[in-house]
């Protein structure tokens, strides 16, 4: 018996279990079934199909699209000034703004939703739209803040006053020669908010009304209804775009440095 | 001063916070001139440099630069060029937009920047590496791109943070020449700082020392070197054997002693180099606690009745071992005479 078996089957079993659910869904949804099961019965691709037929899935990928990319981009607007900021001033209660940009990845969605549901859209009829959008800006900050300022940090502050000196403004410099050097670091951000911001569901899961609702919300109410194979299908293309974009942004920019 | 300062600093008071980093600083620099700034860290030379450069406000002062007065003038307007000591370089820029940058925001392009650029390259010998990214060159070369970079703007003064210590001793040679022929062809005034005493010495036409802020003493390097105006410039450029004067007697150790010679009326103390210590004749006597043998001289490191002294001496003249007693003098005709004794 050797020593290093152990490990090796720790680790296999891991990443079987991390891994395993993703095979088994692939599987359930090219089934010829009628109802979700594994392992599939006959093999078929018409629950494929029936995903891009349901109206409602549609509806709710384009809303999950729009919070994901607006939110994000408003995260990185957000996020860009606030990292320049924490990274080249000493600001005074710098540490403590720091923490306060990281807390909504500390607190759970689940407060996070209904606070904004019991505090925001009842009282004040709050735009529930707006409201998903705002919730989702602020989930993606903290990425954006953290990925942004870990490439501010790799990048000396000299090169900026050495702009200054060659007849640059102070923000000129900073368009000129910090944001093409952190453009790979924004990039990376913006991808890891674009994905955190799609797969979220606690926090859209209270935010939901009539004809507004995020896809996996969605998913999750046609399941109540409706139990065949084409959510298994779903689960599985948007598995395949996640990975499709992780693995893009790893090819591209070595996407693992910043995460 | 015999011509008109061309940069001047009047009464000039720099402070980070409440720490204030250099008081009531004057100093003039004539046109042309290449000044070095001379201090161990933490003396202010470097943040006096970066106040010339438009980096830092000073909190008081005036500070003017042919003819106007710049004290509030930005940094992007004061054609002031500065060469950092890690040369920042735009990383994500040719060697050639490198160069080019300061030109193209000044509105030039065309084959007018092109020959303004290729010229900069040119002088630095980088015409080849035109297209290369900063990440691709030697040290040597990046400080070389950052020299052009900051001298096809034409600056009217050029400031270059500890410009040979990043170098290996080859390079820093290269480099020294360099900045010489440079300083020589253009005729720009520069200022650089360093807290190396070989570099100031070899490259000033005159030194600044800075302590704590102020200036120590102003002088050409053979004053520094020789006349130095006090204990503290005596230490830096390699006075090792430094005494104050008390009372018209040399204070060491032991207490105050008398020299054979009656000592200078006008001096604060007295400073000899090791090799200006006379050894194996005079009224004095030592017991040698160490000996190093260097090539060309020997070191002796003495107990002496006015304490541990260092002498050196031709390594053609007989070796002593530790603990041999030895004859020795110190010649007052020969000591530097220190105003001031800090």
């Amino acid at each position: 018996m050797n020593s290093r078996l152990f490990p090796v089957v720790v680790l296999f079993l891991v990443t079987a279990f991390l891994i395993g659910p993703f095979f088994i869904i692939v599987a359930a949804s090219v089934s010829g079934g009628e109802t979700l099961a594994f392992p599939p019965q006959g093999l078929s691709l018409k629950w494929v199909a029936k995903v891009f037929q349901v109206e409602s899935f549609r509806e709710s990928f384009a809303m999950s699209m729009l919070l994901a990319i607006g939110g994000t981009g408003a995260a990185l607007v957000l996020g860009i000034p606030a990292s320049y900021a924490l990274s080249r001033y000493r600001l005074p209660f710098g540490e403590t703004i720091r923490t306060v940009v990281a807390l909504p990845i500390i607190v759970p969605g689940i407060i996070v939703g209904l606070a904004l549901l019991r505090y925001l859209v009842v009282p004040f009829r709050f735009n529930i739209t707006l409201a998903l959008f705002l919730a989702h800006t602020a989930l993606v900050l903290p990425y954006a803040v953290r990925v942004v300022s870990a490439s501010l940090n790799n990048l000396r502050s000299d090169i900026e006053e050495a702009a200054v000196l060659l007849g640059s403004s102070r923000a000129g410099a900073f368009f000129r020669v910090v944001m093409p050097n952190i453009r790979s670091g924004i990039l990376a951000a913006f991808i890891l908010g674009f994905v955190t911001s799609f797969n979220q569901v606690p926090v859209s899961l209270f935010l939901s009304g009539p004809g507004i609702r995020t896809l996996p919300i969605d998913m999750l109410s046609y399941m109540e209804i409706t139990y065949d194979p084409s959510v298994a299908a779903l689960s599985a293309l948007l598995a395949f775009m996640s990975i499709g974009i992780v693995f893009i942004a790893e090819r591209f920019l070595g996407f693992s440095r910043y995460v | 001063m015999s011509s008109p300062a061309f940069l001047s600093l009047e009464k000039l008071t720099l402070a980070y916070g409440d720490t204030v980093a250099v008081k009531d600083l004057d100093l003039s620099i004539r046109q042309g001139e290449l000044v070095a700034f001379l201090g161990p860290s933490g003396c202010g030379k470097t943040t006096t440099m970066r106040s010339i450069a438009g980096l830092l406000k000073p909190q008081s002062g005036r500070i003017s630069l042919d003819g106007a007065d710049i004290t509030r003038v930005a940094a992007n307007k004061r054609s002031v060029g500065l060469v950092f000591q890690s040369y920042a370089l735009f990383p994500h820029l040719t060697v050639f937009e490198n160069v080019a940058f300061g030109l193209r925001l000044k509105g030039l392009s065309g084959t007018e920047l092109e020959s303004r650029v290729d010229a900069g390259l040119k002088s630095v010998g980088l015409t080849s590496f035109a297209a290369r990214k900063p990440a691709e060159l030697s040290g040597g070369q990046q400080q070389r791109v950052a020299l052009a970079r900051s001298m096809v703007m034409e600056p009217k003064v050029l400031l270059l943070d500890e410009p040979l210590s990043n170098l290996d001793a080859r390079l820093r040679l290269e480099m020294r020449a360099e900045l010489q022929r440079v300083q020589k062809e253009t005729g720009v005034t520069m200022i650089f700082v360093t807290h190396d005493q070989g570099e100031a010495l070899s490259l000033a036409d005159r030194i600044v020392v800075m302590l704590n802020g102020a200036i120590e003493q102003i002088g050409t390097p053979e004053d520094i070197y020789n006349r130095p105006a006090s204990a503290f410039v005596a230490d830096f450029v390699g006075f090792e054997n430094i005494f104050a004067i008390e009372n018209g007697r040399l204070r060491a150790g032991n207490g105050p002693i008398a020299l054979a010679m009656p000592l200078p009326h006008d001096a604060a103390g007295l400073a000899w180099r090791p090799r200006m210590v006379t050894l194996g004749s005079g009224p004095f006597q030592g017991t040698v606690r160490g000996a190093a043998f260097s090539g060309s001289t020997r070191e002796y490191l003495l107990d002496t009745p006015l304490g541990a002294l260092k002498a050196e001496v031709d390594a053609a003249a007989p070796a002593h071992s530790a603990g041999t007693t030895l004859a020795f003098d110190l010649p007052v005709e020969k000591a530097a005479k220190l105003e001031r004794f800090n």
